[in-house]
């Protein structure tokens, strides 16, 4: 008996929350804020400032978003999450979008039944050594003790490397980046490995941060993207075009600054992205000038890059995989047609 | 006298002698020292490795504090300044304070609100901690602070608060009526008559009667969090345990049994659980869009672990009372209240007050735990948004110090309260 009534309830809930989705549009403008999934910190990406205002390259998708939407960059309520309750915020419908560079894989697209709606950041697995270790590449660490956070996919990711490369090593378990921080400068470990832009921004901490390299060898893919929930593709839709409309005025040659030079004067490309011609606004359900307040709200993707975690800023990434195609990058927005 | 033994007599001393001071060995810091510090080789050799520490520590830690920096945006900043000498880099406390204390969306405007409630708890809570030095008039005001200080803190109409501490004197006045009757029924009748009052008057329309400017929960931060959840969660506790000490060695079968399940569940189960099926498993159960406050989820989940330890910690008080005492109530004619409520609880709450003590300060401590719950507690400001923010990105020790200087001071009070508090009612065994 006890069981039926549980199954109910889930089914319910299920139900309720299934029917809900399917108008997340309808809700966000009926309720003027668009609740957005956030990390609860991380350098360059999302922090609150001394202020409380949240910034950082994934707050910058989320503004973007809630400017298509809400024609107000600021009509964002940050819900921030933890690795842990991320995603069961966003399918409980708590958020109505994550931005939480959290990496696109098969079973969170298919078993979480999410739907990840672009790539904002190409990031992969690297290596962090001290110069003075005199290594130039990954392929020298023959030996080498590693610090490593435990039960992550770097750990997997790492030991298929030096198996692959027939090396040995000696790794260092630890439980945050904070630790490894302390471990590595101790000289517990002669390397350090994570993700790539989380080497970047250990090193940007430290007191001498030119004493450290991060090595060329990137040894995994962990493509970070905003998602929603499955079943609602408008709703999809409608942020991953605004994603692609940040990487498309970029190599259009968009910004913040000439946005109604552009749409006046600019190619048949972009006169549609910013709504001076066609009716691409319509179409998924917003009104014509929906991706110029989108562009408007933080600048375009690269401006956005360089602003947050670019090489000006303290993090210092260049920008590698994530420049445009043009560029040698993997950064490719379909055409607006 | 002197004439007759003079011959007999070597030497005779006519005056006294002027008092000499002792040998240097055998006074003073000296004296002391021999006796204290290096009374055998062994405790010698001790005293210098101890001195070498503190030395050790000492010069290690104060160039730090009297290097430190105070004003400085960012951490390259301080760096920068203090050119590769050792030296803290407090500028994070002087820039940050607010969001380690109050959250970071706590509008900054509205800080005096919960300083106030928090001056406020002082006052509310003399009486009850030192009954003896206070006038008894003064659980007046103690009654009706949770109150005052919820519309402090949430803000929002007056009305709210008002209105809820009507329904617990309804609750009240229904109580006393029917307690002649049977305890029972006064108890069922008090909270049926509450419920039925805030039934009703949740009719009543609130918004924008003498209102403060409302602050949501989530919006809530910082020490204050920690400070909210611990003293909630602490005093509401500890009537639940005695009620679930009490009930445990009931006679009637269905309320020994139920109090028995509660216990040992929560016993059984980690308070990280308990916080994440607070956090994300309702959520799923919950209709999408109800929004049953985070911060109250919390709480109870909280206060049902606190009460768990605590009925444990007052059960081991019951068991110590010899078998007399309860004894001398049935013989004294009084029935099961009036016993407990005079004569037993009085004895074993006393037994139990570094116990409950101990739980106490865990507890506090471990409010620090719903940072995992995406909730910016002191320790969550500190890791979350303080240390992700690209300014303050590497500053550790002068963060996770502050922190637990805040800790140290609640609990390190905490602890001196239960021991003079332990001296004043100790009646026995002097």
């Amino acid at each position: 008996m006890k069981k039926t009534v549980f199954l109910g309830a889930l089914t319910v809930a299920g139900l309720a929350a299934g029917a809900a989705s399917a108008q997340t549009l309808n809700d966000v403008q009926d309720r003027g804020t668009l609740n957005c999934g956030v990390t609860t910190g991380l350098v360059g990406f999302a922090a609150p400032d001394a202020n409380g205002e949240w910034d950082g390259f994934d707050v910058a998708v989320c503004r973007a978003v809630a400017a298509a939407v809400l024609q107000d960059p600021t009509a964002v309520e940050f819900v921030p999450t933890t690795g842990k309750t991320r995603f069961t915020a966003l399918s409980s419908g708590e958020i109505d979008m994550l931005a939480r560079n959290t990496t696109w894989t098969f079973t969170r697209d298919n078993d979480l039944n999410f739907e990840f709606v672009g790539i904002n950041y190409y990031d992969g697995q690297g290596f962090m050594v001290p110069k003075a270790l005199g290594v130039s590449s990954a392929t020298e660490l023959a030996g080498a003790t590693v610090c490593i956070q435990t039960g992550t996919t770097t750990e997997l990711n790492l030991a298929d490397y030096f198996r692959r490369n027939n090396m040995e090593y000696t790794p260092v378990p630890i439980e945050t980046n904070a630790e490894a921080q302390q471990q590595y400068l101790a000289g517990a470990c002669d390397v350090y490995t994570t993700d790539a832009s989380g080497l970047a921004a250990t090193r940007a901490a430290f007191e001498n941060p030119g004493d450290h390299v991060v090595l060329p060898e990137i040894i995994s893919k962990e493509p970070l993207g905003p998602l929603v929930r499955h079943g609602d593709n408008e709703w999809g839709d409608i942020v991953r075009w605004t994603l692609n409309a940040l990487i498309a005025a970029e190599e259009y040659g968009i910004t913040s600054t000439n946005l109604d030079e552009m749409a006046q004067n600019g190619g048949p490309e972009v006169k549609r992205i910013l709504g001076t011609e066609g009716n691409l606004g319509e179409m998924i359900g917003l009104d014509a000038e929906w991706a110029r307040r989108a562009i408007g709200a933080g600048g375009n993707y690269g401006e956005l890059f360089a602003r947050h975690i670019g090489e000006s800023t303290p993090i210092g990434l260049s920008r590698g995989l994530n420049a445009q195609w043009t560029d040698g990058g993997l950064l490719y927005a379909p055409p607006f047609r | 006298m002197a004439d007759m033994h003079a011959h007999s007599v070597r030497f005779v001393r006519e005056t006294m002698l002027p008092q000499a001071e002792p040998p240097t060995t055998e006074r003073g810091i000296v004296k002391w020292m021999r006796e204290n510090l290096f009374s055998t080789i062994p405790n010698g050799i001790l005293t210098l490795a101890a001195l070498w520490c503190i030395w050790w520590l000492i010069s290690s830690v104060l160039p730090w504090f009297a290097n430190g920096i105070w004003d400085a945006p960012s951490i390259r900043a301080c760096r920068e300044i203090l050119e590769g000498q050792v030296g803290g880099c407090f500028a994070v406390l002087t820039e940050r304070w607010n969001q380690l204390l109050f959250g970071f969306q706590y509008p900054s405007e509205l800080y005096w609100r919960p300083s106030l409630a928090f001056l406020l708890l002082f006052i509310a809570i003399a009486p009850v901690l030192f009954r003896k030095r206070f006038p008894a008039q003064m659980l007046v005001f103690t009654a009706i602070y949770p109150f005052l200080a919820y519309w402090l803190t949430w803000g929002g109409s007056i009305l709210v608060p008002v209105f809820a501490a009507l329904g617990f004197v309804a609750g009240y006045m229904v109580y006393s009526r029917l307690v002649a009757q049977s305890f029972a029924m006064g108890f069922f009748g008090g909270i049926l008559a509450a419920l039925v009052f805030w039934w009703v008057i949740g009719i009543v329309p609130t918004e924008g009667i003498i209102a403060l400017e409302p602050v949501a929960s989530r919006n809530l931060g910082g020490f204050m969090l920690n400070l909210i959840l611990g003293t909630v969660c602490v005093s509401l506790s500890i009537p639940f345990g005695i009620a679930l000490a009490l009930g445990r060695q009931s006679d009637m079968p269905a309320i020994k049994w139920i109090c028995i399940i509660f216990i040992e569940f929560v016993r059984g189960v980690p308070l990280i659980t308990l916080l994440f099926v607070a956090n994300v498993v309702l959520a799923y159960f919950l209709p999408p869009g109800t929004n049953f406050d985070l911060i109250l989820r919390v709480i109870i989940m909280i206060t049902m672990f606190a009460s768990a330890y605590i009925a444990e910690v007052i059960r081991g008080g019951l068991a110590a009372l010899p078998k007399g005492q309860y004894e001398a109530g049935d013989s004294l004619g009084l029935d099961y209240a009036q016993s407990m409520r005079l004569i037993i609880l009085p004895q074993a709450l006393k037994i139990s007050i570094p116990g409950i003590v101990n739980v106490a300060v865990g507890l506090f401590k471990d409010t620090t735990l719903v940072s995992i719950i995406s909730m910016f507690d002191l320790v969550g400001m500190i890791r979350g948004p303080i240390l992700a923010s690209t300014e303050w990105n590497g500053v550790y020790w002068e963060l996770l110090g502050f922190a637990a200087l805040l800790f140290f001071v609640v609990c390190f009070g905490i602890s001196k309260y239960s021991q003079w508090l332990e001296q004043e009612l100790s009646t026995d065994r002097r």
